[in-house]
């Protein structure tokens, strides 16, 4: 093991003007270079999403104008309120939200912490196979047990509601067991122990000490699984076909194809454009709240496997 | 090791096992139920003639010989996906290194960077097929706007079947937040030591790039390779959305024929062989990536 910290701190504009000073003029000109790429890369990063949310805020004849108009004039916010409106946009995001995405990570987070326990805490034999098998499974592809999924939840009645979504998600998750493992695996072991002579059951040393001591492995699951919720696409496509049981990212599939076929539909991109900004918010939001869960979260599942 | 023998178990330790085997049973269901069944009816309906509407009925080996002599479309998809995934995969991983490289050298605000590098990666796909769709629009799309301001022609990303593609691959470099931080976490785990080491031998800061950054991160491109072999092949959502398998079938990937065979023509038993034809691709092309990683991948330590 590396005894420094596992990150760099970020230099301060004082420190890095200090070090600048220092350098000679080859020094200078990678500097600049250096800083050029990162910033031309920035813009091209930011810029779709700058186009998304400034387009929300146009009309038709600033849509279509060249030169683009990159700063919307007038600007009509108007427009959020009713691309909102144009379809049943309040109920997809309950949808989404209450129906699937909260019950799914529910499922999810105890369901993986249960398992990555059982994984991470417990020495019993066969144990290292099945964690194997496990981790195997996550090459499965998705489209090998697509079609007989889809004959189990026809058959257990369960096409058009939100069950195939989230009951799967009880039974752990395999890349989150490995996530929670791999931080279940860094709590000493002792601590344990001395629960253990207290008398204390496994499940009550998962619930009472492991648990609490993992809140940040656990935020990163939760947060990621809500995520994956919010974006998931295909198996909603799957399974819900029914319109009242749409999802946000159906939903706006279905406003796309109905301007798609319907050239005369006025405000078709800044609507589109209203509702994709919207969507994106929260996920803005989630992002610069938990960024450091978020890169902790995906560093742990880099290595070490 | 431990050997698996349950008569010779002391108590303790069928105690443990009990346990261990109760906390692990939520996946150990979900395995056998979501897993190992529907893996097993896959192969069964892939020898079958099915419909949803009738029974399945058993028909040899015809969907596989079909796939391979009569279907037209099978060779295009399979040419599309290798396109897809042969360039797709290592040009991710490209971008992803470069981006960590340049995030891990001395730079003013880092975690802003990072955090806009990564957006993409976690954006719903399909607020990402709207967006491009709409910024590479030949007609009035932000991009070629740009190209015909500056007095370029325009480009036709999406509609021309020799650019959709490309552009696709494109945007998939765009959103490689994921691995971007998986390769970040691995420059920073680099040991100080061997660039002061070089640096005492007078190395320049490429000889270090090359010699040092890139030897110690071997192990974790072979891993970001892996991924993106296995998921550029199941890729379905963005060409999905983006442009819906055109234009003149250009994106017409593995995962989408599956798709359409199974929900659109409702040929289950074709699509389970399509898709165990898959499970086999991605098997070879892991083991034969695993293969040559003895070549170039560097574990510390034990061999040069």
């Amino acid at each position: 093991m590396t005894t420094q910290a596992p990150s760099i701190p970020s230099d301060t504009l004082s420190t890095e003007w200090r070090r600048l000073k220092k350098l000679s003029l080859a020094g200078w000109l990678v500097e600049l270079l250096k800083y050029t790429i990162l910033i031309v890369l920035a813009i091209t990063f930011v810029l779709p999403f700058y186009w998304m949310a400034s387009s929300a805020l146009k009309n038709d004849s600033q849509i279509y104008t060249v030169p683009p108009v990159w700063i919307p004039n007038p600007a009509i916010w108007r427009n959020f309120i009713d691309a909102w409106a144009s379809q049943p946009f309040n109920l997809y995001i309950f949808n989404t939200v209450v129906r699937y995405a909260i019950p799914s990570t529910i499922g999810t987070v105890f369901s993986s912490a249960l398992v990555a326990y059982g994984f991470a805490r417990v020495r019993w034999p066969g144990r290292d196979i099945l964690f194997f098998i496990c981790l195997a499974t996550m090459m499965i592809p998705f489209q090998v047990t697509m079609v007989p999924l889809f004959m189990i939840f026809k058959q257990f009645g369960w096409l058009n509601t939100f069950l195939p979504l989230v009951v799967p998600a009880f039974f752990g998750v395999p890349y989150f067991i490995f996530m929670l493992r791999q931080f279940f695996l860094t709590i000493p072991e002792e601590i344990s122990d001395a629960a253990r002579i207290d008398g204390a059951s496994e499940l009550d040393i998962l619930f009472r000490i492991i648990m609490p001591l993992s809140k940040p492995a656990l935020t990163v699951v939760a947060l990621f699984s809500f995520i994956d919720a919010w974006n998931n696409y295909l198996g909603p496509l799957i399974y819900l076909n029914d319109q009242r049981q749409y999802v946000l990212a159906l939903g706006i599939e279905n406003m796309r194809r109905t301007f798609m076929y319907n050239s005369t539909v006025a405000n078709a991109y800044p609507y589109l454009m209203a509702v994709s900004t919207i969507v994106t918010i929260p996920i803005v939001i989630a992002f610069f709240f938990g960024q450091r869960t978020f890169i902790e979260g995906i560093s742990l599942t880099g290595m070490k496997g | 090791m431990t050997r698996f023998t349950p008569h010779r178990m002391s108590k303790s330790e069928r105690r443990r096992l009990v346990t261990g085997l109760l906390f692990v049973s939520p996946w150990l269901a979900g395995f056998l139920l979501w897993r190992v069944y529907p893996l097993l009816s896959s192969l069964y309906y892939s020898f079958t003639r099915y419909d949803l509407l009738r029974e399945p009925v058993p028909v040899g080996f015809k969907n596989y010989v079909e796939l391979f002599t009569t279907d037209p479309k099978f060779g295009v998809v399979i040419y599309n996906t290798l396109y897809y995934v042969l360039l797709g995969a290592p040009l991710g991983v490209v971008s992803a290194f470069l981006m960590a490289s340049l995030l891990n050298t001395k730079i003013v605000a880092r975690p802003f960077f990072r955090a806009i590098f990564f957006f993409p990666a976690i954006v719903p796909t399909i607020v990402t097929a709207v967006v491009w769709q709409f910024l590479l629009n030949v007609q009035f799309g932000a991009v070629n706007s740009l190209l015909q301001g500056l007095g370029l022609p325009t480009i036709p990303f999406l509609s021309s079947p020799a650019l959709a593609k490309p552009s696709l691959i494109l945007i998939y470099m765009w959103a490689q937040g994921n691995a971007m931080v998986i390769f970040l976490a691995t420059l920073q785990d680099v040991p100080r030591v061997l660039y002061e080491a070089a640096t005492v031998d007078g190395a320049n800061a490429w000889h270090k790039f090359w010699h040092i950054t890139i030897p110690m991160s071997t192990p974790v491109i072979l891993f970001n390779l892996i991924m993106g072999f296995i998921y550029g092949f199941q890729e379905f959502t963005l060409p999905w959305l983006l442009t819906g398998g055109g234009p003149n079938n250009a994106t017409e990937f593995y995962a989408i024929y599956l798709y359409r065979n199974a929900f659109n023509f409702l040929r289950m038993g074709k699509a389970s062989a399509l898709a165990w034809i898959l499970f086999v691709i991605i098997i070879i092309f892991t083991v034969i990536l695993f293969k040559t990683s003895a070549r170039w991948v560097y574990y510390g330590g034990e061999s040069e």
